[in-house]
């Protein structure tokens, strides 16, 4: 009895956790950004203060919006930090990480997104139509090259599932992948275009041209605006924390631990998140946007170095058994 | 002997992607970077090789890659590229989605090919074999897709790394062997040249599309 509830008590303190520190990652990419361009920038605290600012205010809705453009948001939200939650972070045994299987990951942010780009139509404007296509024409080219990556994984570890990964690579000896070092650099692209940073899509920009996520959720306002700036927080810290369990998952504790070992696991795990985003940081003041067209390239990169990497995985299994 | 398959797999994969990188590129200067690129690796490649099995004559062939392929003939093509007057030019090449996925079809069968013919063979040959054949398929795919000559000068030259590559996963070749190939690639490139400066001197571009035009009105 005391074991399940120490254990539901790890796990709540997992969704606690990503859903306390996805605000900061974002300020701290933007306090990176701000720096690099001398400029003194926001403090951590203000994605805070925004969300608290966001949910007191009124929530403008259109005359002609549906339940869906209402319902939206909330679903949104609780979806993905659904998938937040079920990512192995600090330990790798919690109490739900077995539903943690990364093609059900994909599947849920999947859902999120399909709600988001339907919302973005409903109210009827052409910006939000403009958004919806262009999110859908991403996500159709990002999905393929993120499946392979997990069959990459699939293939070297022999399962999908997160915790079992995870303790598979902490078990291995460091050893130089190419099949792997590809796979990241797959899962890097597809995370940059999922989470519409720089070289696909400029988060900061609403300028009509250039924007695909801004565009979409361009109608909401108040509470509903402060779910989706929140769900777009947690994405982040959702893909920061698969990038970390796929491929760097060491200082993570073992299934069986106390609290002792899972505290030190919290404070790799946040520092493991810090350097991913101050790395963003970095990436993001140091190259420009790309023109819509040529996305599709960019995005064909990531699906080719995942196939790459399957075939290369595929071969040394084949060569060394 | 694990550790040192591993890096030799590095550097065969990263010489693969290098290939990649070959199709992909549209800058006629970017294109000649990789290609110097893919040529430092494959000399990396083989150093390692010399090291690990200790066959030192290897170390030679590593030199002659890395001097020949990595510095002189990206050299050479360099000035070319500037007296020609298209080192700002965009190759419109066709298709590249196409054309990666080609390359996929391509490095997928001749892994497959090898893998099937080579069943007795020690792992590193295999390896090095497998790779080599998708790096000469990939060059021989890049000679068709471009239609820019001094691309698909590069593309040939791509060929003979993925020869050298594959010569040094297995037996290797006599020391013979190897330098008249590294000087008749040379060699080749001097021919190439004058035929570059020639298709320029009588068409006003380097674009081979122009040759298909002049057929049959003799």
């Amino acid at each position: 009895m005391a074991e399940t509830f120490i254990a539901l008590m790890a796990q709540g303190a997992q969704m606690l956790l990503v859903l306390l520190v996805a605000p900061a990652l974002a300020g701290l990419t933007r306090m990176v950004k701000a720096r690099l361009m001398r400029r003194q920038g926001p403090p951590l605290m203000q994605g805070y203060r925004d969300l608290l600012k966001l949910v007191r205010k009124e929530a403008v809705v259109a005359d002609n919006a549906s339940w869906l453009f209402r319902a939206s948001p909330y679903v949104i939200f609780a979806l993905t930090w659904v998938a937040a939650a079920l990512v192995p972070t600090f330990a790798s045994g919690l109490m739900f990480n077995w539903a943690a299987d990364v093609v059900a990951l994909v599947a849920i942010a999947g859902a999120a997104r399909a709600l988001l780009a339907l919302a973005g139509m409903d109210i009827g404007t052409s910006f939000g139509g403009l958004g919806s296509s262009r999110e859908m024409m991403i996500s159709s080219l990002a999905e393929p090259a993120m499946l392979l990556v997990v069959l990459t994984m699939a293939l070297v570890a022999g399962t999908t599932r997160l915790p079992a990964v995870a303790d598979f690579f902490i078990a291995q000896p460091l050893a130089i992948r190419v099949s792997l070092a590809l796979a990241f650099v797959s899962l890097v692209i597809v995370a940059l275009a999922e989470n519409a940073r720089i070289p696909v899509d400029n988060p900061a920009t609403h300028l009509e041209l250039t924007m695909v996520h801004e565009a979409m959720v361009l109608e909401y306002s108040g509470r509903h605006l402060a779910m989706i700036e929140a769900a777009g927080q947690l994405k982040m810290v959702l893909y920061i924390s698969l990038m970390v369990c796929l491929f760097v998952p060491y200082g993570m504790a073992p299934a069986d631990a106390g609290v002792a070992a899972w505290v030190l696991g919290g404070a790799f795990y946040v520092g493991k998140l810090a350097v991913a985003a101050a790395a963003l940081g970095v990436w993001e003041v140091s190259i420009a946007k790309m023109r819509v067209f040529r996305v599709s390239e960019f995005l064909g990169v990531a699906f080719i170095f995942a196939f790459l990497a399957i075939l290369l995985s595929f071969l040394t299994q084949e060569v060394l058994h | 002997m694990n550790h040192a398959y591993d890096v030799s797999h590095f550097l065969a994969g990263l010489m693969l992607v290098a290939s990649f990188a070959l199709l992909y590129q549209d800058r006629v200067l970017a294109v000649l970077r990789t290609f110097a690129l893919q040529a430092i690796i494959l000399s990396l490649a083989v150093a390692w090789e010399a090291w690990a099995q200790d066959r030192p004559h290897l170390f030679i062939t590593a030199a002659l890659a890395l001097g020949l392929k990595g510095i002189i003939i990206p050299l050479a093509l360099h000035r070319m590229i500037a007296r020609l007057g298209i080192h700002r030019d965009v190759e419109k090449v066709v298709g590249v989605g196409f054309t990666m996925l080609i390359g996929l079809g391509l490095t997928a069968l001749s892994l497959l090919l090898i893998l099937k013919a080579t069943a007795a063979a020690p792992a590193l040959a295999r390896e090095g074999l497998a790779i080599a054949l998708a790096i000469i398929l990939l060059g021989l795919l890049m000679m068709i897709t471009r239609r820019n000559a001094v691309t698909q000068i590069i593309g040939f030259m791509s060929i003979e790394n993925g020869l050298i590559l594959g010569a040094t996963g297995a037996r290797g070749m006599p020391l013979v062997v190897e330098i008249s190939v590294a000087f008749s690639v040379l060699i080749a490139l001097f021919v190439f040249a004058v035929f570059v400066f020639r298709i320029r001197e009588r068409f006003d571009t380097v674009d081979v599309e122009a040759l298909e035009q002049v057929r049959g009105d003799k």
